[in-house]
């Protein structure tokens, strides 16, 4: 049995409990042996993505301490990923933090690339939108981006279009951002509250129910928008989708 | 004004924000549909990659080069070390001809270097010749976009800019009708031009010649009526050999517009018979950005924009609302190697959705140099003091879990128990149009502490 040490980023534990709760569950019901280990905190990408690198490193420290014993680290978030995999160069490179480094995965990637396994056995009648999110899309290269000649693919539609009674939507721009961008959100909020907008609209112009994505963030800023608008559609993260049952 | 605070300006007008961004999105899907018919697009670009990041390390050597085949054509050859020089060169080959009356093709070196301004203050009649380019020059205002400088005006608008200043008839924004117009008025000022300006797109150091591209023949129309042609360039338009213009044409028509060429791309080698012809090579910062490791490939750009074509940034706020003369992804990673302070709000005008680092033809990292700018600034610049104790509070509480539990609780509950009007009110700009998520009781980790006491 494989065992993983689970990172919940830190919104995701204080705010959307159910998205940590969903992944645990869905990674025992793959067979998965699931170790969150205590006392996380965040992987320093806010600070670092305003421009503050030094002051993330006592986070980075936190979390490679905390993660270090494990053979994979998976995170229901695309961005926190690329955070550890592509920014840690800001701490000295032991070999603990090389280590976390590589064995770094995002929940969709872990299940589709290491566990092997595109059927995951959930059910979810509902006609459900995907949103790319960036950090996942051009960072992780979980699917194939627009701006790049190649075939297209996509580890998070090959998973859902496996899910029963999940009817996949495509809407106009499917890899354009949605405007969260961490601190970008209050730094530049008309241009992050407009971006959102577009994307709840294209969502909903193709009839979308339930928009998923790989990161909460992104999910927070448009549940936000689509909560003050009182807007007839509904945010879910692919781990509460994946682990859904619902007949 | 910061980006910020111009681009909510520009917000203030949905209908035209939404217009804009269509405008440009139209663009970036032509250039997708060229891209994908292109046979190894991908090859292009990391050919295109490589033979930048040769020309740039080997820059001095393919310069003397240049300069050598150059002058061996006939063509004169100034060097300028940043825009006063440039300025004055130009100014000096101007007097000496006794010019008065100049024509102008596209050139963001000219506007980066302030000429036009620098020219008529001194009493030069000084005509952009490309057209978005002599629309912004009539309005008075600075090109919002390097290949579509006029992008950000309506045709009702160009149409009212015209009635005053060409005296043209109401139209109702007839794009036949307004272009006619502009071609006649710009006919008169090929005619009587003593000086043609062109920028340059390619200089060729294996033939000293360089290469000019439009789509309106503006650049060919000046240079070929005047008698005396001036070429101004920075130092990073050099390629090695002329057959690399195989790669590079290619790529920047498909990335720019979508076309598959622009329609002149017009090859400059010796002046003609009676004529003289010069190039002004104007380092102006650029061998500062060059010793920046981490900067340096922001001089592979071959200004096809087609990163503001694709930033989704750009789009809804307009070239206006980046202060620098080049906006968007590639002219917020060029800016702050000009002047970090005066510039330090562009490499944050991004989310690092990274579609810019795609979508660019030389493969420049662009949205990795924004956030390595954001570094920078964060340390080196004042004024962002605010940010800066905020950060510092903010990695504070995220180094030490039991902080994180403690202020993690406090916001939970404030998040669940205050009313709606105090979460949202003016501090919080999160809730100017957003609501914040409702405070759950147990954080995650709580939630698996109490788990594993009932299990």
């Amino acid at each position: 049995m494989i065992t993983v040490g689970l990172f919940i980023p830190c919104y995701i534990n204080q705010l959307y409990p159910q998205v940590g709760i969903a992944t645990l569950e869905l990674l025992k019901k793959l067979n998965v042996n699931v170790v969150y280990p205590l006392g996380q905190t965040c992987c320093g990408q806010p600070m670092s993505n305003s421009g503050a690198e030094q002051d993330s490193e006592a986070a980075c420290h936190n979390f490679v301490n905390n993660f270090s014993e494990f053979e994979y680290i998976v995170a229901p978030s695309g961005s926190c990923t690329h955070h550890v995999i592509d920014h840690y160069d800001v701490i000295p490179q032991t070999e603990d933090v090389k280590h976390v480094r590589q064995n770094i995965y995002e929940l969709c990637d872990f299940i589709f690339n290491v566990l092997k396994i595109k059927n995951v056995g959930a059910k979810f009648p509902y006609k459900v939108g995907v949103h790319k999110s960036c950090a996942g899309l051009r960072g992780l290269r979980l699917g194939s981006s627009s701006e790049l000649v190649e075939e297209p693919y996509s580890i998070i539609e090959d998973l859902l279009k496996e899910v029963d009674g999940v009817e996949l939507m495509q809407i106009k721009r499917p890899d354009e951002c949605c405007g969260f961008g961490g601190t970008f959100s209050v730094v530049e909020e008309a241009i992050s509250v407009k971006m959102g907008k577009d994307k709840i609209k294209d969502h909903l112009d193709s009839c979308v129910e339930i928009i998923t994505a790989t990161d909460t963030s992104c999910l927070m800023h448009l549940e936000g928008l689509i909560n003050r608008n009182k807007q007839p559609i509904k945010v879910m993260h692919i781990a509460e989708i994946l682990n859904s049952s619902i007949k | 004004m910061d980006h910020s605070t111009a681009a909510a300006l520009f917000n203030k007008d949905e209908k035209k924000v939404d217009w804009h961004d269509k405008a440009l999105w139209f663009v970036r899907n032509k250039r997708d549909i060229a891209a994908n018919g292109t046979k190894g697009w991908e090859e292009l670009r990391h050919l295109a990659n490589n033979i930048k990041s040769n020309a740039l390390s080997n820059l001095d050597n393919y310069l003397i080069q240049f300069e050598e085949n150059a002058l061996k054509n006939g063509i004169q050859v100034h060097w300028a070390t940043d825009a006063k020089e440039h300025n004055n060169i130009v100014h000096d080959i101007l007097r000496s001809h006794k010019a008065q009356k100049i024509v102008k093709s596209k050139s963001m070196l000219t506007e980066e270097c302030h000429l036009n301004p620098y020219l008529e203050e001194k009493g030069y009649e000084i005509v952009d010749t490309d057209l978005g380019e002599r629309i912004v020059q009539l309005a008075k205002e600075r090109p919002s976009h390097i290949v579509l400088p006029a992008i950000h005006k309506t045709k009702e608008e160009v149409d009212v800019l015209f009635q005053e200043h060409l005296g043209t008839k109401p139209c109702n924004g007839d794009p036949q009708y307004l272009t006619n117009e502009a071609r006649k008025h710009l006919r008169q000022k090929f005619m009587h031009a003593d000086v043609a300006i062109t920028g340059v797109n390619f200089a060729l150091a294996d033939t000293g010649g360089f290469v000019v591209c439009t789509n309106e023949g503006n650049a060919d129309m000046g240079a070929h009526l005047a008698p005396v042609h001036i070429a101004c360039m920075g130092v990073e338009k050099l390629i090695p050999k002329q057959k690399h213009l195989a790669v590079f044409l290619r790529l920047l028509a498909r990335s720019a517009t979508g076309q598959p060429i622009t329609t002149y791309s017009s090859h400059f080698k010796k002046p003609r018979k009676g004529t003289e012809m010069h190039i002004v090579i104007v380092d102006n910062g650029r061998s500062e950005q060059l010793a920046r490791e981490d900067f340096r490939s922001s001089l592979n750009c071959i200004r096809c924009g087609a990163c503001m074509n694709t930033c989704p940034i750009y789009r809804r706020s307009g070239g206006h609302s980046y202060n620098y003369t080049i906006p968007g992804p590639i002219g917020s990673i060029l800016a702050p190697g000009k002047d970090l302070q005066k510039y330090s709000d562009m490499p944050f005008a991004s989310t690092l959705c990274g579609s810019c680092s795609d979508v660019c033809p030389v493969k420049i990292n662009i949205h990795e140099q924004l956030y390595k700018w954001r570094q920078i600034i964060l340390k080196e610049t004042s004024g962002s003091f605010v940010k800066k104790t905020s950060m510092k509070i903010m990695g504070n509480v995220l180094g030490s879990p039991k902080k994180f539990e403690h202020v993690g609780k406090a916001a939970r509950w404030a998040l669940r128990t205050l009313p709606k009007p105090v979460v949202n009110s003016k501090p919080n700009v999160w809730g100017k149009d957003r609501d914040l998520p409702k405070g759950p009781k147990d954080s995650f980790e709580q939630w698996y502490k109490n788990r594993n006491k009932d299990e």
